[in-house]
């Protein structure tokens, strides 16, 4: 342990260089406004940064400098209208300049024009169930076995031992890369969200009404998330995957579901 | 007050203390006694609170299910929450109103002690009620603080006692609130006009006014719940017409503001404690006031800040988004005037002032994390994540908890006649900074990795951030045994005699009056005289 604290304050200090169990910043992600949420989040951070060096300085100096025990005699100003100007006017104009980029990338998170795909997205207590519209494929996605057997509690099984642990199901939804995916959200229940931080979307499913969000992933890959509203006991062990393919493998993927179905109905 | 007539009464009254035992408690109607009850009532509240939080990260220490059921852990953070916000930090700054104002604006007592008594009593058994829900059939609520439904409906017998014990706390609060919208407006001696009031008994009196404004608000909203679930309405439920993000609205129109009630008093405590240590006035009091007057006023129109998930149309978060961001800038100016307060001023590092100093930094940067927080398509990704978690702990703990911790250290001296345990009294406070840092500093970290809040286990790629913020909660805790330690060795006159004005030339009536202060002060309206003024 005390090792692995060493290591977390030296990991801080090369905070770039950082690996994945120590990850200290939000993932770049795989869609285009993932980037750019990311920029924002990097731009908004580094004004943070800024402002803290010029006002958290200004206090050391003061703290340091101006101390009764260095003799200083305190002085009687109480009052700058110059000083207050000053120190109204700047945070507008840097809010402003914040404010202008996230106006900008929240109009295109809106922006749900031409979708190629959609999916329904139902929230259970506690698992998914994705229905692809126009396609006939519907399927719910819970939590692994694995996952579902090492999570009791003292199931006797390392959590470190299980590969993914609480981040993998059993059927993932499957999208193709570079798809405009749209993504239609309700609930059977209680509210839930669906949030893959890699598509940096997040989204409330609500009984009873219908909530769109949308993404286009750029790179193949498998991409993980959790649900991310208290939805009951649960909460905690209803993960969502996705999984991007090549066009080409999607289609096979899809074809496989549809004839999938179709023999077990021909079984029965 | 005046007249002849009253005069033998008057008399009769001035020389009697308080009464005997058990009924001086439960009769109180002076503000001191009040004042005491609700403070030893907060701690209490802050122990049983913190003590669910440690079973929360210990639960939390390393991934897997270790001490606690799923259902049961979701009990622990909804009870922490409410218990923390409605039974520590709400009743720990009435306290302080109750023993402070009435001596800041030199009035005899509180302008309704009786339902200033009855304010109180309420919340032993509102309290009492709530805690009595972990033992009910189905458990203590679970649902989460924010109590969105339909989860919240699924609550068991336990259901009836969350919502009447909601309106409990919101009746006293209201009650406490009229009080001292009253106090302030009427019984101020006749010297301080409104902008010489210290900016205690201002930010309280714009904190008031908030609690008037909102709890009602907050009442409706869990009465709605309530006839939901009882009595066959549906405002929230779809099936029947309604909409369950409504009650989001409803509840964080009551929820934004009420974050502001528990920081703007802390804002006050450090308003008073910079300049004493800093031996210097100040700085911009009036802007103080006015900053503070914005902040409450924005407060009203920025709730959807918290829901920027539910869906909604795009000029609607574009609203939301730039008010938030806006609220940064009165914030910014307090902050910039404490530190032009500090500066070149003829500082001192006295318990009070250490707490103030790490209250002025350590909420700096929730209030950093809160500006990031407003830009919305950032806040897809932080919302309901353990980055939130990190920004509200840090505007809540190093800021309203530390700011009732200076404010305690500060005017001990002055309610018990002894001075506090200086040595132990830093020794607290820098085993409390460090730990808070360990806590919830990692926390920050968490959330931008993808873990979201509320969850009883998680991914082992969280595992080393979530093992140190328990250790540290775990520190936290034990730190405040100290506190509490430090508090009781002052109150049994251990410490040195402490003078009238305890610190060096404090500004302010309260400290005119000797220490400790006399069960009755001010029968008298007492003049404002130039060196104990603000502005
Ligand atoms: C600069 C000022 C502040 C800004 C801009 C700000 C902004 C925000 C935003 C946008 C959220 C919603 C995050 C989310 O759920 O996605 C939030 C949550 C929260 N803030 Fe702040 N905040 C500020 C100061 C404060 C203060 C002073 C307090 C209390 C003392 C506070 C307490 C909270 C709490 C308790 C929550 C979470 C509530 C919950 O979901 O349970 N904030 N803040
Ligand atoms: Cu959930
Ligand atoms: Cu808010």
């Amino acid at each position: 342990m005390i090792r692995r604290t060493c290591l977390s304050v030296a990991g801080l200090i090369l905070a770039g260089s950082a690996k994945a169990d120590w990850a200290l910043n939000m993932p770049r992600g795989v869609t285009e406004l993932s980037v750019e949420t990311y920029d924002l989040h990097m731009q908004v951070f580094y004004w943070c940064v800024a402002i803290a060096i010029v006002v958290f300085g200004a206090m050391i100096w003061s703290l340091v400098r101006h101390r009764k025990s260095l003799g200083v005699e305190p002085a009687k100003f109480s009052h700058s209208m110059a000083a207050e100007v000053i120190w109204t006017t700047i945070p507008i104009i840097i809010l402003l300049l914040m404010a202008i980029p996230a106006a900008e990338t929240l109009v295109k998170l809106e922006d749900g024009r031409k979708p190629d795909l959609t999916v329904v997205v139902t929230g259970y207590q506690w698992r998914w169930h994705y229905a692809y519209q126009g396609e006939d494929v519907s399927f719910y996605s819970s939590l692994a076995r694995t996952s579902a057997d090492a999570r009791r509690k003292n199931s006797g099984i390392d959590p470190f031992t299980v590969e993914n642990y609480l981040l993998e199901v059993d059927r993932p939804l499957v999208v193709p890369r570079g798809a405009k995916v749209r993504i239609l959200l309700t609930s059977n229940d209680v509210l839930h969200a669906w949030w893959v931080p890699d598509l940096a979307i997040k989204k409330d499913a609500v009984p009873g009404f219908i909530n769109e969000t949308f993404f286009r992933a750029e790179e193949s890959g498998v991409y993980r998330g959790q649900c991310a509203e208290l939805c009951g006991m649960d909460h905690g062990y209803m993960p969502i995957v996705v999984e991007v393919l090549e066009q080409d493998e999607y289609q096979a993927w899809l074809d496989n579901q549809k004839n999938g179905d179709a023999k077990l109905a021909a079984a029965k | 007050m005046s007249s002849a007539v009253t005069d033998a009464h008057e008399h009769d009254h001035d020389h009697h203390g308080p009464a005997k035992g058990l009924k001086r408690w439960l009769y109180a109607t002076n503000h001191k006694d009040i004042g005491t009850m609700y403070l030893v009532f907060s701690g209490i509240m802050f122990f049983i609170g913190g003590f669910m939080a440690l079973i929360i990260r210990s639960e939390l220490f390393t991934p897997g299910l270790q001490f606690v059921a799923p259902n049961f852990f979701n009990q622990m953070t909804t009870m922490h929450a409410l218990i923390m916000v409605f039974g520590a930090v709400m009743p720990a700054f009435v306290g302080l109103a109750n023993w402070m104002i009435p001596m800041m604006i030199g009035a005899p007592d509180m302008a309704l002690p009786r339902m200033n008594n009855w304010s109180f009593w309420i919340l032993p058994v509102a309290f009492s009620m709530l805690l009595a829900t972990l033992v009910m059939p189905g458990g203590a609520p679970a649902g989460g603080w924010t109590m969105y439904p339909p989860l919240v409906l699924q609550t068991g017998d336990a259901f009836p006692f969350l919502i009447f014990s909601v309106h409990l706390m919101g009746l006293s609060s209201i009650m406490g609130a009229i009080n001292v919208i009253v106090t302030i407006i009427n019984m101020r001696t006749p010297d301080m006009t409104l902008l010489k009031m210290p900016m205690f008994v201002w930010t309280w009196l714009i904190t008031a006014y908030l609690l008037i404004a909102v709890m009602p608000v907050l009442a409706g909203a869990v009465t709605m719940l309530l006839t939901d679930q009882f009595f066959g309405t549906s405002f929230f439920l779809a099936a029947g017409g309604g909409d369950p993000v409504m009650f989001q609205h409803i509840f964080w129109f009551f929820g934004h503001p009420e974050v502001y009630i528990m920081i703007l008093p802390a804002f006050g405590v450090v308003s008073e404690i910079i300049p004493t240590f800093a031996r210097k006035p100040l700085f911009g009091h009036d802007s103080m006031v006015y900053a503070a007057s914005s902040i409450a006023f924005l407060s009203f129109i920025v709730w959807a800040h918290h829901m920027f998930t539910t869906g909604m149309p795009l000029t609607g978060q574009l609203f939301f988004m730039f008010a938030t961001m806006l609220i940064a800038v009165p914030t910014g100016v307090k902050v910039f005037n404490w530190t032009a307060t500090m500066w070149k001023g003829a500082m001192t590092f006295e318990t009070p002032m250490l707490f103030s100093l790490a209250f002025l930094f350590l909420f700096t940067i929730g209030g950093f994390s809160g500006l990031m927080l407003a830009v919305v398509s950032s806040d897809i990704q932080y919302h309901d994540s353990y980055f939130v978690v990190a920004h509200f702990h840090y505007v809540l703990v190093p800021g309203s908890i530390f700011g009732i911790m200076a404010a305690v250290y500060y005017w001990l001296p002055k309610w018990t006649g002894h001075m506090y345990n200086e040595k132990l009294g830093q020794v607290h406070f820098w085993l409390s900074t460090i730990f808070v840092n360990v806590t919830f500093f990692p926390m920050h970290f968490l959330g931008l990795a993808g873990m979201p809040r509320r969850i009883p286990d998680y991914s082992t790629q969280f595992a080393d951030f979530n093992s140190i913020a328990s250790i540290g909660a775990i520190g936290f805790g034990l730190s405040q045994l100290l506190f509490v330690y430090v508090v009781i060795q002052c109150v049994r006159k251990q410490g040195a005699k402490a003078s009238s004005e305890v610190w060096e030339h404090p500004k302010g009536l309260e400290w005119t009056v000797p220490s400790p202060a006399p069960y009755h002060t001010f029968n008298d309206p007492p003049k404002v005289a130039a060196e104990v003024a603000f502005s």
